[in-house]
């Protein structure tokens, strides 16, 4: 593998030389698990390790779950009730994937706004970035058809309102419509196909997430400078890095052991705070619910979905110049898809040759601003669609595109960016000044 | 453009945000039931008192029909003796479907569903009605106060004004905490309503929350071995995080102090 240099794995035994010169597989874990990463990593890199965690653990509880439910329109309901009350356990397994859910989320959240502010998409990190997008989009593919397995009002409604915005896409929307659901409406054929693909694309995210570790171990992993590890020599890449085991293993062990804590206090004493209590009701077609609220996570996007109505002057434009064919629903989910779009453009429309957020003056508070409209958008998402939020809506959606399309781009021209330092190890030696305490008091605040 | 938005974020600050939080939902007050916060347990004579309520009273028009007779027997619940269970599993009929007619219900069988079709089934209720996540829609009440289904449900039973009005051949009764303010339930309980063998108070307050704290149970009956569960990870993961933060620092100790012999 291409990289920082480092020791390879060199077979010891007569059993390792044999086996590796069969299959080298001692050496690719050896090689994973000591690579070289930067020794100025904050509490921000974490989530990497959550995030693996957090997709072992919704694999395992939800492989018992399957065992216990039944993909049935007539049973759905029934047998997560089922799962609740007589299988042994079944209501901490239920609980802890449905709230896993939340974790995932909340990580990928996290993990996407480090690689926002400290530039981790930037050269040459493009592909671990794209990568990590579609790892994205199949996380909230996933976690939308999990959500409609329960089979219960917001299950059923969601499911209708959502697919239904692919009826919005012009000529060819109503047959795909009609294919995703496998009939006209939501019913016990869509409840079958979601539950299989619910099964099957978390493994297809496990065959991305392999991807997107290799991509950034060939790279070399970011740092909160974005000063790129020396490499000329081994000697000199030591001097930046420290081998991820044990060095970061303990300390993501540690912080995953912290969240965890968090995380069984919300299982434990509060499970389904996170959830809509219109999910307690079975499933009913007849019955629509007074207001049909997406999971939390989905929220930002929701509100970006609604937030164009017809009575946008974007939209009545759209609408004009292509003859109708983009009507305000259709505007709607292309702007859905197109606020992820514009996340995986982030490498090419940062114009900054600095990649971390540390050294550029200006555009820290567009960045603080962005996380803020995120939260904003996110409440906007669950109220109605009604005055005012409707026009809060529209300005939090612009905000979204205007800081990727003109925002990023227009800094890298404008924005005078502070001296960075030469090297990690000049990085970190500021924060742990020779002859100190390791983490002494006096030694300047982390970031 | 821009008076559209001044004037939206006007009636966000003042007008727009109570309308909005006192349109949707019934007045309802919040109760400490003795199942809240992370301690909280239920209180098996609570729940007995409002099996009997439930058995005598609701059980006439709602259905349990997710919860298993023989659970009331269980730990953490009402927890009959087992000849009580089934003593209590005899007062209902239930259909077999392989009898294809019905007979005296056994403790393995379900509490039948709602004999009334326009009466829902009662079992989930608790946790279905949860959703005054009040103000601003941020879930404050529920989370601070514990506030929840069960307090809806003790609402309800005594939200009743007396007043009634008749619409398309139904009656529908005013009460001050269904979303709308006309339930087509007729008022359940009153003071005095069912007697209890220990002659526990039994007015209407009093039958109202033993109601509602069953039908929490009905609806979430592991609750108290999850908080137990919740307890439990949580504290061992809090001593697990403080000997991995010991073991980081030690870890790490070496590359953060740079003695001089060191390269
Ligand atoms: C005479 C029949 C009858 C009896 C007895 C009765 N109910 Fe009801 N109940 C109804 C009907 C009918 C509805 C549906 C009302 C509506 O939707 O307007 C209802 C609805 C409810 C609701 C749901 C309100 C909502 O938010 O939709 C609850 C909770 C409830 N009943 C609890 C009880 C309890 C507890 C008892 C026993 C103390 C009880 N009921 C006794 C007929 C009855
Ligand atoms: C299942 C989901 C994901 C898993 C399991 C995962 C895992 C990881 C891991 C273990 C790392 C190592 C660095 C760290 O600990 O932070 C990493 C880095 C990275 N991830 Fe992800 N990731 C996921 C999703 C995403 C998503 C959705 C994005 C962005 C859109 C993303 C972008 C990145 C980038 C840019 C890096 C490189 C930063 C660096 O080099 O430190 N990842 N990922």
């Amino acid at each position: 593998m291409a990289g920082i240099p480092h020791d390879h794995y060199e077979p010891k035994t007569k059993a390792e030389t044999w086996l590796h010169k069969r299959l080298p597989i001692a050496g690719l874990l050896y090689d994973t698990l000591m690579i070289p990463t930067p020794k100025n990593l904050n509490w921000m890199w974490i989530w990497g390790i959550i995030l693996t965690f957090c997709l072992v653990l919704q694999i395992a509880t939800g492989i018992v779950l399957a065992m216990h439910y039944t993909p049935h329109v007539d049973f759905a309901f029934a047998s997560i009730e089922h799962i609740m009350r007589n299988v042994n356990g079944g209501h901490m397994i239920r609980y802890v994937h449905m709230n896993g859910a939340s974790l995932f989320f909340v990580a990928v959240y996290a993990h996407i706004f480090r690689g926002l502010y400290y530039g981790s998409y930037k050269e040459p990190r493009e592909i671990t970035w794209i990568i990590g997008i579609l790892i994205f989009v199949l996380m909230m593919g996933t976690a939308f058809m999990g959500y409609v397995l329960p089979w219960g009002q917001m299950s059923f409604w969601g499911a209708t309102v959502i697919t239904g915005l692919f009826g919005a896409i012009p000529f060819i929307g109503e047959p795909i419509q009609t294919w995703l659901l496998g009939g006209p409406a939501v019913d016990n054929a869509t409840l079958n196909r979601f539950f299989s693909l619910h099964y099957l694309l978390p493994f297809v995210i496990v065959g991305l997430v392999a991807l997107h570790i290799w991509a950034f171990h060939t790279t070399g992993n970011n740092n909160p400078t974005g000063v790129e590890v020396r490499r000329a020599s081994k000697e000199d890449a030591e001097k930046d890095t420290v081998p991820f085991f044990p060095y970061y293993v303990i300390k993501d062990v540690f912080a995953l052991a912290v969240i965890l804590a968090i995380f069984f206090a919300v299982v434990g004493f509060m499970p389904n705070y996170l959830g809509h209590p219109d999910n307690y009701i079975e499933a009913n077609p007849l019955a629509t619910p007074a207001h049909i609220v997406p999971e939390w996570y989905f929220l930002p996007f929701y509100a970006i979905l609604r937030a164009f109505t017809s009575e946008v002057w974007v939209v009545q434009i759209a609408s004009f110049v292509t003859g109708g064919i983009i009507d305000a629903k259709f505007f709607g989910v292309l702007a859905m898809f197109g606020a992820i779009a514009v996340m995986a453009l982030a490498p090419w429309v940062d114009t900054s040759s600095v990649r971390s957020g540390k050294y550029r003056p200006m555009f820290k508070w567009w960045f603080w601003l962005l996380v803020i409209d995120f939260v904003i958008l996110m409440w906007l998402g669950a109220q109605p669609a009604e005055e005012p939020y409707a026009t809060f809506s529209l300005i939090a959606s612009a905000y979204w595109f205007a800081y990727f399309l003109v925002i990023l781009p227009m800094l890298g021209v404008i924005e005078k960016p502070l001296p960075q330092p030469e090297t990690i190890e000049e990085d970190f030696d500021e924060h742990y000044p020779a002859g100190s305490e390791s983490a002494s008091p006096q030694a300047s605040p982390a970031e | 453009m821009i008076r559209k938005i001044t004037l939206s974020a006007i009636a966000a600050l003042g007008l727009a945000a109570p309308a909005f939080a006192a349109g949707d939902t019934g007045h309802i007050e919040d109760h400490a039931f003795s199942f809240e916060g992370p301690f909280g347990t239920f209180d098996q004579m609570q729940l007995q008192r409002g099996l009997k309520v439930y058995t005598e009273v609701c059980s006439a028009c709602h259905g349990l029909r997710y919860v298993p007779l023989r659970t009331l027997g269980d730990a953490g619940g009402p927890q009959l003796p087992e000849d009580q269970v089934r003593a209590y599993a005899e007062f209902y009929e239930v259909f077999d479907p392989e009898l294809e007619d019905f007979r005296t219900a056994k403790p393995t069988d379900h509490f039948p569903p709602s004999s009334l079709a326009e009466a829902p089934d009662l079992s989930l209720m608790a946790k279905a009605r949860a959703g005054f996540h009040g103000p601003y829609g941020l879930g404050i009440n529920q989370f601070v106060k514990g506030m929840g289904g069960a307090e809806y449900i003790s609402a309800i039973l005594q939200g009743y004004t007396g007043e009634e009005k008749e619409e398309a051949g139904t009656i529908f009764y005013e009460n001050t905490a269904f979303p709308g303010g006309w339930i087509a339930m007729a008022p359940p309980l009153e003071d005095g309503y069912v007697e209890f063998d220990d002659e526990h108070a039994n007015d209407l307050a009093h039958l109202a929350e033993d109601t509602a704290a069953f039908l929490m149970w009905t609806a979430e009956p592991k609750q108290n071995a999850r908080k137990e569960a919740g307890f439990v990870s949580v504290l061992f993961l809090i001593v697990l995080s403080v000997l991995l933060y010991l073991t980081n620092k030690r870890v790490w100790a070496p590359v953060k102090r740079r003695d001089e012999d060191q390269s």
